[in-house]
């Protein structure tokens, strides 16, 4: 038994972080968060030589052809950066393309960017709905994920019936808190639907999953930021970190963010090996995180005093971050639900 | 990562349930109460006998003479968990002195002391808290005085559990009131029938004694009880601590009462409907779920480390502040869904569960302030986890 990350684990997340301290660092985050377009293609870049697009696609299609927890870690190590990145959409989309080794393989090969128009899988309002009829899907999808430059979109009806799309070009963007990411109004009018998977149980729980561990290294870093802080601010004639109510705030913090790391590892290595407890994990992963990191947000805010409310520490890009993850495929609340669901727990 | 066990491990999960399951009949029962009752003693040799406790404890002492197995001790444990029969006894001499004794005693001490506390012959109490210290347990003021080969004690302890039925007592005494707070403690055995000795009953919020207090005056006790040297008393302690901050918040124990949890929520109707059918119920269920299976995960990290001989860092310093808040939620959650049936206590016809959510309720924020309470366990997060500063020390008056 070994319950613990690889050596060759440990590497992967070691040098995404050194290419995201550069690429993705505060500065670079400030002005891809106001649409520099020289910033946005200098991370996308990066991370595109670093191989991510191939990461999850099996190695018969070109893919590195890793498992889930190696997933986790790229978006835990993408959460700490709060890195915007095509690597949640290419994922979810190698993760349902499994029987479409044409779509694969160019998504291996970087020809296939892949945007997500999933929100009606879970939650439908004002009117949002994709339909689909002889083959081409209609309609409109609300919070697009990664939409913008992408090649194609992977678009789920509210049945749960999913599409494989070329990219269309009828979008509108929404403005959410979070800047650094971008959300679009899709509309669609007869988009030739060239694969159609199904959204099952198992791959709303990965899209959640990978979203947890997002949150994961978004809280991570503000848990490091905020001992940091105390560890260098005084008042009073000592650092704050020295008070207990302020080292009591951090130990708090660590003691609920720690389990999920395990929750984490563990619900991606149960999918990995197709454990059937997998999905129920991964739903439970991301009610955990989900709480865990609002409390976090909220506490790393306040050990920073009023200097964490400022844009001048940039903390709030984490606190949006863990914000939005927190609603993404589904609330806490939507997640636990699906859990129960899946035990069975449901009259 | 991989969660499989190697061959040899499941051979050995496989003997351990045979040799549970075979010997059921032998197993006490409810009926079979109290300290050094018969049946009970010879179930735990029976189970010494096979390896089954006291597993890595030499022959010599009166233990099995196995290896130590991290995998071997779990698989045990999850063993007893799945078979519903009596576990190992416990108590403070099994999982305090015996190790205590294992490290630092003196071959005499282990001889006369190991065997028959393994095997349940010989009850212990501890001696540390006092009156005025709790959580700063260095400033105890006991004092032992030495008169030729004795000491004479005089002071008084508190939260000494079994301190009515222990035959001896493991102790923390001033010997030295010139040194330094932590250099002028003795760590010290003797009988609890040695004259001097008075315990009275410390009645708790669930209503019953699970605490005493202890007064000695004018105690004559051999030297020979001293365990290690005079005055080093504190290195002996901590080194029991250890021990002690371990066994509060097991993850296994927390998910065993919530799967008792979910079987009253599914068994227990309100208006006629199931509990578990009330969404909002549901939802505080799943929402504990989640923090039981992270608990579980983050056990299967520390014993990971423990295999690997390395330190388990901050998921092994969170284990009792989160694992007894967990449980106490747990206990919150099923008064919440019996609602008014929840306030029952003790008695009655309408009773759920002999009572023991309520109880649960109370012993368990019991555990949350004892064995280092949860602001105690916040600090040593902070400063061991985070590698924050310490609170400075007052400048001396």
């Amino acid at each position: 038994m070994e319950f613990a990350l690889s050596e060759d684990q440990r590497l992967l997340q070691d040098s995404l972080k050194g290419v995201l301290a550069g690429a993705a660092s505060l500065d670079q985050v400030r002005k891809i968060a106001v649409g520099d377009a020289a910033a946005i293609s200098a991370l996308d870049d990066a991370l595109a030589e670093f191989g991510l697009a191939s990461l999850l696609v099996p190695e018969d299609a070109g893919g590195l052809g890793l498992g889930l927890l190696d997933a986790c870690l790229v978006q835990e190590a993408l959460g700490y950066h709060i890195a915007p990145s095509r690597f949640l959409a290419n994922a979810l989309a190698a993760t349902a393309l499994t029987d479409f080794p044409d779509l694969l393989t160019l998504i291996a090969a970087g020809e296939a960017k892949f945007g997500l128009a999933l929100t009606e899988l879970v939650s439908r309002r004002d009117g949002a709905a994709l339909t689909a009829e002889k083959g081409k899907l209609s309609g409109k999808s609300l919070l697009a994920i990664s939409v913008d430059g992408a090649t194609h979109l992977l678009a789920a009806e509210s049945g749960g019936q999913l599409h494989a799309i070329e990219a269309v070009l009828d979008i509108v963007p929404m403005q959410t808190i979070d800047r650094t990411r971008t959300f679009h109004e899709v509309k669609l009018a007869g988009a030739k639907s060239l694969a159609a998977p199904k959204a099952d149980e198992r791959f709303l729980a990965i899209a959640r999953l990978l979203v947890a561990a997002d949150t994961l290294g978004a809280a991570q870093a503000m848990i490091d930021k905020a001992v940091a802080y105390a560890g260098e601010r005084q008042q009073f004639g000592r650092v704050i970190g020295s008070f207990q109510a302020v080292k009591h705030m951090c130990a708090e913090m660590a003691a609920k963010l720690e389990p999920g790391r395990a929750l984490i590892w563990h619900a991606a290595h149960a999918l990995d090996i197709g454990d059937a407890e997998g999905p129920v994990m991964a739903n439970l992963a991301k009610s955990y995180l989900a709480e865990a990191g609002t409390f976090i947000a909220r506490t790393s805010t306040e050990v920073h005093g009023g200097m964490g409310f400022t844009d001048l520490v940039g903390l709030h890009y984490w606190y949006k971050r863990i914000g939005v993850n927190r609603q993404l495929f589904g609330s806490p609340e939507q997640a636990r639900e699906s859990a129960a669901g899946l035990q069975g727990l449901l009259a | 990562m991989k969660l499989d066990l190697a061959p040899e491990y499941e051979a050995f999960r496989a003997e351990v349930s045979g040799t549970l399951a075979k010997n059921r009949h032998l197993a006490p029962t409810a009926e079979d109460k109290g300290y050094k009752n018969p049946k009970r003693i010879a179930w735990q040799k029976f189970l010494i006998e096979h390896g089954l406790t006291a597993r890595t404890i030499p022959r010599e002492y009166g233990g099995y003479g196995a290896e130590p197995d991290i995998l071997k001790a779990r698989i045990i444990a999850e063993e007893f968990a799945r078979s519903r029969m009596p576990g190992p006894m416990a108590g403070q001499g099994i999982s305090m002195l015996v190790p205590t004794l294992l490290e630092l005693g003196t071959e005499a001490q282990k001889k006369a002391y190991i065997r028959p506390t393994i095997q349940g012959e010989m009850i212990w109490c501890q001696g540390y808290s006092e009156p005025g210290a709790g959580s700063d347990l260095a400033a105890l003021r006991t004092s032992a005085v030495e008169d030729g080969d004795h000491y004479v004690i005089n002071g008084s302890k508190i939260w000494t559990s079994t301190a009515k039925q222990a035959d001896m007592i493991f102790c923390l005494v001033r010997t030295d009131p010139t040194a330094k707070k932590h250099e002028g403690i003795t760590y010290i055995t003797f009988p609890m029938s040695t004259p001097g000795i008075e315990v009275r009953p410390l009645v708790d919020m669930t209503g019953t004694a699970n605490f005493n207090e202890v007064f000695f005056t004018n105690v004559r006790v051999p030297k020979s009880g001293v365990i290690f040297a005079p005055n080093k008393g504190w290195q002996v302690a901590n080194a029991t601590l250890t021990h002690e901050r371990g066994m509060l918040g097991d993850p296994n124990a927390t998910k065993a009462r919530f799967l008792e949890l979910v079987t009253l929520m599914k068994a227990e109707t309100v208006n006629g409907q199931r509990l578990i059918d009330n969404p909002v119920l549901r939802d505080r269920l799943i929402k504990l779920q989640a923090e039981v299976y992270a608990m579980q995960a983050n056990g299967l990290r520390i014993t990971t480390s423990r295999l690997k001989g390395e330190p388990a860092g901050l998921a092994g310093l969170i284990v009792k502040l989160n694992g007894c808040d967990l449980n106490h939620e747990i206990a919150r959650l099923a008064i919440d869904a019996l609602g008014e049936f929840g306030i029952l206590y003790e008695d009655g016809e309408h009773l759920r569960a002999d009572g023991s959510w309520q109880w649960r309720y109370m012993y368990d924020l019991g555990l949350i302030i004892g064995g280092g309470t949860a602001q105690i366990q916040k600090n040593i997060i902070a400063e061991r986890g985070l590698d924050m500063p310490r609170e400075p020390k007052l400048a001396k008056a």
